[in-house]
């Protein structure tokens, strides 16, 4: 633990001297330490976060009614077709737009993520949908946009035309803690950056 | 015919994730044969000439390549025969160049004045090469810096055409709309010009054409809704000359009294308003993406005009003027001259943008002023340039979707069980969306009078969808998946004799030949596959002499130049991408045979055999 905290706080100082030397006064290496473990100020969406102490899950209130809710992803999938989210994505494969049925999300995958996507846009040619599209539909499309990747709604392809049987989002498939080394990693130096290993 | 579902099975792959195989080949039983649906006016009459593209369309070869087709005639053919069948085995890469990113390469590199030019896909990077020096050190680079978001309204990857030399300027288009002058000594801007807005789905991916002291440029767009114009610019300063919408009322479209088209069908007012429902007209696609032609020797501008939208036909009922067809126009103002419509009605996405190839061809006993278009409905069209008429319309391709063409009428005969239903799946219908060929361009050899087709051989299933039009998104309302024509060769290069109307040779290819070909005075013909291999084969006999496997797949256009010393160059870019390889090139999952607008179903296997790249490539003889 001692490590740890050593580190979180080099990274700190690092961070914040250069934000110093450009002349944004006011903040000092404990400003930014302190407003570390941020509450809830926006959703975010990297995994890295200065530290090794990972804060990044943020849990957007409103994102809770469309867990384990069959409706909704029912009706998102409708308006993804009505919206013409499928011109750009497809069935979820992507053709204009990246694919959705994967498990890479350059923007986040978490249900508040994609629904912060959709609601500001994204540079490389993702609309802006924010204000366009009423908010609870927005929600319903992230439904059905996070069901496109779950392993029940894969199993459920029949052929060449996925996603038509997409499966509620259960709560437990958002609830990481930021990244994580992926299943499957047999050894993890990760944690340990200072030191000899034995 | 009887319509047979392919076999669709779901398979694991080594990477363990549920991928698609590619679908079993429509039966050869399913299209129709030439004999039986290829039409002429007058039987061959070789003896009436040889066939040549005029000298002022096609000046003698001064081994430059200063623009995408070589020439205004477009038959993107190099007199130069240092190469030929007997030493190609020799022909070695001399340089490779990264362009530094890795997304579909569709342009033809640029020489002039010992200079090549190369334009890249989005960020549209033009880079300047001194081939004089070894190793064509960097003279300059540009970076136009098009707004990201653009990439969101490309609809088939983010490609770019190419661009061309004329008058101490490197003339190009970037993807958000901009037509761009560049001072080829510095690569500075001479000017600068806004045509497009991505907010409405438009960007630019053609290459423009300069000729007669004026830049022709064009929109994409059509799979968004967008309505498709062509547009002049002055070539000194890039201010706006005239533009010509291709939809809506003729004083958009510069329909006036000079209008002539040779059909009846093409004739009455307003028929860019009256063809459509009330005001679909006004996002009704017909875009000019593909290839314009200036015609020296007649002083005219021929262009294609894209597909209507949306690509569900039951929602725009009507010819849908002016789509899918083909104008004439009087270069100095636009105003229109003739027009022609291949695909009335279209409901398969046939764009009618493809190539033209200007020729003094003999029909009918005399030499006729032709032009020869190879369109994605799958019919090499032989047109009298002078004033419209189709004298020819012959396959070349699968065909199944029409029964011919109709030579009293110009229009194409329906086969009514290819035509797309609302909510009901068509099956097998052949060509393909994206055609029998796509706007992947043909060369033309004046010494063996063939015209050499890069195409393809892919059929699909299709079933309409209602779809509502927002602007700046997609407006297609179709679900589509491909599948490999009869014999399962998704590509193939042919040889084509205009004047016989039939194939001389035949190249079958694994992938649809998405690069352009290039013909040379030694008589060989070049061209790339999708899976990377860039090959020399005998114009003569299509007999494959030579072939270089490079990083990428090729869907560019190769090019054969003069160097400085004196000596055949061969260049071509490779990096795969486009419609047809945005299975590699785009983040796109082959477990959606709809994905990339159902090219995905038939090529979800090309990742596979190459990945993502971008890089010229040029090639000689030891020396």
């Amino acid at each position: 633990m001692s490590s740890r905290f050593l580190t979180s706080w080099m990274i700190a100082v690092a961070v914040a001297s250069p934000l110093a030397g450009c002349g944004h006064g006011g903040h000092s290496g404990e400003a930014v330490a302190a407003a570390g473990p941020a509450g809830n100020e926006g959703v975010i969406d990297s995994a890295l976060e200065p530290g090794l102490n990972h804060t990044a899950v943020t849990t957007d209130p409103r994102a809770a009614a469309y867990y384990d809710n069959a409706a909704a992803v029912t009706q998102g999938k409708r308006l993804f077709s009505q919206y013409n989210c499928s011109g750009c994505h497809s069935s979820g494969g992507g053709g204009m737009g990246p694919s959705l049925m994967d498990s890479e999300w350059i923007y986040g995958g978490r249900l508040e993520q994609i629904h912060q996507t959709l609601v500001e846009g994204r540079p490389n040619g993702m609309p802006s949908w924010g204000g366009k599209i009423p908010d609870k539909q927005l929600w319903e499309i992230s439904a059905y946009v996070r069901s496109l990747s779950l392993p029940q709604t894969l199993a459920a392809q029949t052929g060449p035309t996925p996603s038509q049987t997409p499966a509620p989002v259960p709560r437990s498939a958002d609830q990481d803690t930021g990244w994580a080394p992926p299943p499957g990693t047999t050894n993890d130096y990760g944690a340990t950056l200072l030191g000899p290993h034995q | 015919m009887k319509t047979s579902l392919a076999t669709v099975a779901l398979v694991l792959s080594s990477g363990g994730a549920l991928a698609q195989s590619v679908p079993e080949p429509v039966p050869a039983n399913e299209i129709f044969t030439a004999e039986q649906i290829g039409r002429a006016l007058s039987k061959p009459t070789p003896e009436a000439g040889k066939t040549v593209a005029s000298e002022r369309n096609a000046p003698p070869d001064d081994g430059q390549w200063t623009m995408p087709s070589k020439n205004y005639a477009s038959t993107r053919y190099s007199s130069l025969n240092e190469l030929t069948p007997a030493n190609v085995k020799q022909l070695q890469p001399l340089l490779s160049f990264s362009l530094g990113v890795n997304k579909g390469q569709e342009a033809a590199p640029i020489v002039a004045d010992n200079t090549m030019y190369v334009v890249t896909a989005y960020p549209n990077y033009v880079y300047a090469l001194d081939l004089t020096q070894p190793g064509a050190p960097l003279k300059w680079k540009f970076a136009p810096r098009p707004v990201p978001a653009s990439q969101g309204v490309a609809c088939c990857d983010v490609v770019n055409r190419g661009g061309s030399v004329d008058k101490g300027k490197y003339i190009f288009n970037t993807l958000d709309g901009q037509t761009i002058a560049l001072d080829v000594k510095t690569g500075k801007p001479l000017w600068r010009t806004r045509l497009g807005n991505i907010n409405v789905g438009e960007s630019i991916t053609m290459a423009p054409v300069v000729a007669d002291g004026k830049v022709y440029v064009g929109n994409s767009g059509g799979e968004l809704g967008v309505r498709g114009w062509v547009a002049a610019l002055d070539e000194d300063s890039g201010k706006l000359a005239w533009k010509a919408f291709n939809t809506g009322p003729d004083k958009e479209v510069l329909i006036g009294g000079g209008f002539k088209p040779y059909y009846a069908s093409a004739r009455g007012t307003d028929l860019g308003v009256k063809t459509w429902p009330p005001d679909a007209w006004k996002i009704g696609g017909g875009n000019m993406w593909g290839w314009m032609t200036y015609d020296a020797e007649l002083h005219s501008l021929y262009h294609g005009t894209g597909n209507p939208g949306p690509w569900n036909a039951d929602q725009r009922p009507g010819d849908n003027k002016w789509t899918a067809g083909i104008f004439a126009r009087d270069p100095g103002n636009g105003t229109a001259r003739w027009f022609y419509q291949f695909t009335p009605h279209d409901e398969h996405d046939y764009d009618g943008i493809n190539e033209q190839i200007l020729l003094d061809m003999p029909f009918g006993g005399s030499m006729r002023k032709v032009l020869v278009h190879l369109d994605r409905n799958g019919y090499v069209y032989v047109i009298d340039r002078t004033n419209g008429q189709v004298l020819s319309a012959d396959p070349f391709g699968p065909v199944n979707s029409t029964k011919g063409v109709d030579l009293q009428t110009g229009r194409p005969i329906l086969n009514p069980e290819k035509q797309t239903k609302l909510g009901e799946t068509v099956h097998n219908i052949c060509p393909t969306a994206s055609g029998a060929k796509d706007w992947q361009p043909s060369s033309f050899s004046p010494q063996t009078g063939l015209i050499y087709i890069p195409h393809e051989n892919i059929c699909m299933d299709w079933m309409n969808e209602q779809v509502n039009y927002i602007a700046g998104t997609p407006y297609v309302g179709a679900l589509v998946h491909m599948k490999p024509g009869p014999g399962g060769n998704r590509g193939a290069v042919t040889a084509w004799d205009p004047v016989q109307r039939k194939p001389v040779w035949s190249i079958k290819e694994n992938f649809p030949v998405w690069s352009g070909t290039v013909v040379t005075g030694g008589d060989l013909v070049f061209y790339g596959t999708m899976d990377g291999w860039f090959k020399a084969a005998n114009a003569r006999t299509g007999e494959i002499l030579w072939k270089y496997k490079v990083d990428s797949g090729i869907i560019g256009q190769p090019i054969s130049y003069k160097g400085p010393d004196g000596h055949q160059y061969i260049a071509v870019l490779s990096g795969v991408g486009g419609w047809s390889g945005a299975i590699v090139s785009g983040p796109v999952d082959p477990r959606d045979g709809s994905a990339a607008l159902g090219f995905v179903n038939t090529m979800s296997d090309l990742p596979k055999y190459t990945t993502a790249g971008g890089t010229l490539y040029v090639f000689a003889l030891p020396h």
